[in-house]
């Protein structure tokens, strides 16, 4: 296949500019803020705080600025025209023939989510100056947070799978360092082992994805587009060349989805997510949102032609993306159900929404499913935002919804105002960004084809509307109880329990100064972020207003990858080649793009053609009805359950068998926590240990037995005859050889220096004129 | 390029520092002297450098120079020590290797 085919027309370049060149410095500046919190960051007036929330103001402002450029970018080409990403490489290290390179890969996909996390980890960094205020470890947390970012940019902008990786397990070491702050309660230090083996579990499969990759892929993309296998244009353009077997490229793909199943809390290793709110709340933020969970949605639409060809993605009958993505929508919203605390409800729902985003990918609905990342991190970020300001001023460090909240919408106004916003994004309620993003990805998928995976979608809706209105009806009405009512009483709560109590206690002795007088509304430090979030909760979904007509599709103009063939006049090369000519083939439109379906003859595909449904009121309104009758029926049940005490709802699960089961099932997470520690770790554990000994036992035992007393015989007869006559008498002999030389030679040991010197120079004259007698 | 002036000069200086290490029976002196036959070494290797065209000999003058500068550094230390405990610094008083 050649390449460099005729070129018929020459287009303009496209436009770059200076944020888009050095965006690699955006998870650069937070790493080296790391390093200086670390070093100095005990002794800066602020504990080291400054230096974080300063890092991310940094890289918020390069990000802002690359998106900003890009649009420019996307702007100056034409419409059939696929736009080059901004693509910088430079060798890390070689070894053994292997080049591993590091580098940059900024399309709109990595500057969308740039921007997102850039965003989210400055507000929850400015939100964590007064939440964690006089925490014991409050330096420590500010640089596990800023690296945790930055772990997250890497990822986001790397330009090869090497890179990747490495951002993806900075972030999963941090993680495990932010959810164990407070280690010193058991359960926060097991909740954080549990969330690094389960994404470890995952990881396993991300490693294999890897390599298969590279040796399945390195030959053709050197070949053809002199690039690495490891590099994610290579990996992309090699995935739809139709070039890789059918059977290698579905189980690197299975390989990495096992990874994205892992890391972004996907049935059945969803159980580490809710076990990670042991960690603080701003940490609990910023994990659930943009990054961390949000890392292996990213992963399958980054090398989104890895899945759309190894998983058969738009073929009929679904595939494993969108049964995982379903089961994990609708096993976790029921769990939210059963959950009192208000951080696992967040928790359950966050790992249903990541379902969604699955689903999509899975369904061929790439921009909605990318498109929601987007929107759910502003609303998601800010709920958790609320959970915690609850907690922290008005709820005495509990989350506890049914002891010690309810009735707070007239003490925290502006945390109820936010919640109720972000609730509504959340449930996908019309003008809120949710509706855009959630809508629009039921919608391709039933589009696309896939009917009943729209009604789980649709299921997926009411039951999210329904678990988010009892958790709201819980926190914010109804009779204010426990710690919200005023009662400063310290019961000890349950081990299990997640509660964000400060470990130092000053700080937490100042807390009850201020909690006796009830609760209140929290800070500015507080507010500011939930009603920035808030904000974007609401408007963020404009950026892709479907129901507005094509001009108002903004995010699909610029973030989509265009499916069209591209011939290169040029390959991406080291630092500062960025100049790409693009000639499309003249026959070929992206209407006729036979990228996904075919192989492209001259050209390479970078992205699959997909569809986008076209958007109907008639379907959302029936999304919409199915979501207010979530909430109605929610409601009502919540009233007359929680506060009208009812007696035929009360105490239901205990007189109806079935329902008791059910509740029972659910309130133990399905027992999948069981399956894996009870029977998978001990069936795993116990035997190979029981083997084990018995093996030591019996085998190496006797065989350590029998050559002890082989060795004892030998032994015997070696000091006989060897040790005795053989060795001793060679150092006796040498022994008196030495002393008679020894004697000989002791007047030169005059101890004049002087005397060693002319010793040492003439013996060097000597050797010098024997050097010099035999080279010639 | 004619090398043999500077390979003379190098061997001169080498034979000077050879005697003073040997003859000289004070130790700041014997110190000089071998800073005379180090800096002869170099002389000899920037001259092969010279003559086969390459840096490698400048390298290597430039580790001389930096160790030279430390041996120094540990032996001026030496004979102060010595100076402190024996009142003198000639290397004669020293014998106390005599085996």
């Amino acid at each position: 296949m050649n390449l460099l085919a005729a070129e018929t027309e020459v287009l303009a370049p496209l436009a770059s500019g200076w944020f888009l060149e050095n965006a690699w410095l955006i998870p650069v500046i937070p790493a080296i803020a790391f390093a200086l919190i670390i070093l100095i960051g005990k002794r800066l007036p602020m504990k080291g705080s400054e230096l974080g929330v300063a890092s991310m103001l940094a890289s918020l402002v390069l990000s802002a600025g690359a998106a900003y450029q890009w649009i420019q970018r996307v702007n100056s080409a034409t419409e059939e025209q696929f736009v080059e990403p901004v693509i910088k490489s430079w060798s890390w290290w070689r070894s053994g023939g292997f080049d591993f390179g590091i580098g940059q890969h900024i399309d709109g996909l990595s500057v969308v989510v740039l921007f997102v996390v850039a965003f989210i980890s400055t507000l929850v960094q400015i939100y964590s100056l007064e939440y964690l205020r006089g925490d014991r470890r409050y330096t420590h947390f500010f640089a596990a947070l800023t690296l945790f970012s930055g772990g997250m940019l890497a990822m986001v902008l790397a330009d090869n799978m090497i890179l990747f990786l490495l951002g993806w397990e900075i972030m999963g070491l941090c993680s495990f360092m932010l959810i164990g702050h407070w280690w010193e309660e058991d359960a926060n230090s097991r909740a954080a082992l549990k969330a690094f083996f389960t994404v470890r579990t995952g990881d396993v499969g991300l490693l294999v994805g890897i390599s298969m990759l590279y040796f399945a892929a390195n030959d053709w993309t050197q070949e053809n587009l002199g690039l690495s296998g490891f590099s994610i244009r290579g990996i992309s353009a090699w995935a739809l060349s139709g070039e890789p077997d059918s059977t290698v490229i579905m189980v690197a793909a299975i390989a990495l989805f096992i990874a994205s199943i892992g890391k972004s809390g996907q049935f059945p290793l969803h159980t580490w997510l809710p076990d990670a709110m042991a960690g603080p709340t701003p940490v609990s933020s910023l994990l659930h949102s943009s990054t961390m969970v949000v890392a292996g949605v990213f992963l399958v639409a980054r090398l989104y032609p890895v899945f759309f060809v190894g998983l058969d993605i738009l073929g009929s009958g679904g595939n494993l993306i969108m049964f995982i993505g379903a089961i994990t929508i609708v096993i976790s919203a029921a769990l939210a159900f059963v959950q009192n605390d208000i951080k696992r409800v967040l928790a359950y729902s966050t790992v249903s929404q990541l379902g969604y985003m699955m689903l999509g990918l899975g369904a061929g609905a790439w921009l909605p499913a990318v498109f929601h990342i987007f929107t759910h991190a502003f609303f998601k970020a800010c709920l958790f935002l609320g959970a915690g300001s609850i907690s922290h001023s008005a709820s005495h460090h509990s989350f506890d919804m049914k002891r010690d909240m309810g009735g707070l919408r007239k003490v925290m106004p502006i945390t109820f105002t936010t919640w109720i916003i972000s609730t509504l994004a959340l449930c996908g309620v019309f003008p809120f960004s949710g509706f855009f993003s959630k809508d629009e990805i039921i919608d391709n998928v039933g589009n696309n084809g896939y009917n009943t995976f729209m009604i789980v979608g649709l299921v997926g809706a009411f039951m999210t509307a329904a678990y988010m209105t009892r958790a709201t009806y819980l926190t914010f009405f109804g009779e204010p109880r426990g710690a919200s009512a005023g009662h400063s009483s310290h019961e000890p709560h349950d081990a299990h329990d997640t509660h964000d109590r400060h470990g130092d206690h000053d700080a937490h002795a100042s807390h009850d100064a201020h909690a006796s007088h009830g609760p209140h509304e929290s800070g500015l430090l507080i507010t500011a972020p939930l009603m920035i979030l808030s904000v974007l909760a609401l408007g963020s979904g404009l950026l892709n207003a479907t129901p507005f007509g094509e001009s108002w599709e903004r995010m699909k103009l610029w973030v989509e990858p265009r499916a069209v063939e591209v011939v290169d006049s040029t390959y991406p090369g080291g630092p500062g080649e960025s100049l790409f000519i693009n000639v499309p083939s003249a026959e070929e439109g992206s209407s006729k793009s036979v990228c996904g379906t075919a192989t492209p003859e001259k050209g390479v595909c970078y992205a699959p053609k997909l569809e986008h449904a076209k958007f109907k009121w008639s379907k959302a309104m029936l999304s919409m009805v199915i979501v207010f009758l979530g909430m109605a029926v929610s409601w009502i049940l919540s009233m007359l359950l929680f506060t009208k005490r009812d007696a035929r709802l009360v105490g239901l699960t205990q007189r109806v068998k079935i329902l008791g089961v059910g509740h029972r099932f659910l309130v133990n997470k399905y027992y999948l926590d069981d399956l894996y520690e009870k029977v998978i770790v001990r069936s795993v554990a116990y035997p190979i240990s029981n083997a084990a000994y018995w093996f030591n036992q019996n085998i190496l035992d006797g065989i350590l037995h029998s050559i002890s007393n082989l060795t004892r015989k030998l032994s015997g007869w070696v000091y006989k005859n060897i040790d005795q006559r053989v060795v001793d008498g060679t150092v006796n002999n040498s022994a008196t050889f030495t002393k008679s030389v020894g004697t000989a030679a002791q007047p030169t040991q005059s101890g004049k220096v002087s005397q060693y010197g002319a010793l040492l120079f003439s013996a060097a004259a000597v050797a010098a004129l024997v050097l010099v007698i035999i080279n010639t | 390029m004619f090398v043999n002036q500077f390979l003379f000069l190098a061997a001169v200086l080498f034979c000077i520092g050879v005697y003073g290490v040997i003859a000289r029976k004070n130790a700041v002196l014997m110190l000089m002297s071998i800073e005379l036959i180090l800096n002869s070494v170099n002389i000899n290797l920037l001259t092969f450098a010279m003559r086969n065209g390459s840096t490698d000999g400048h390298t290597f003058a430039l580790y001389i120079i930096a160790v030279a500068a430390a041996e120094v550094g540990v032996g001026l230390g030496l004979v102060l020590l010595v100076y402190r405990n024996k009142k003198t610094i000639s290397v004669d008083e020293l014998s106390e290797m005599r085996g």
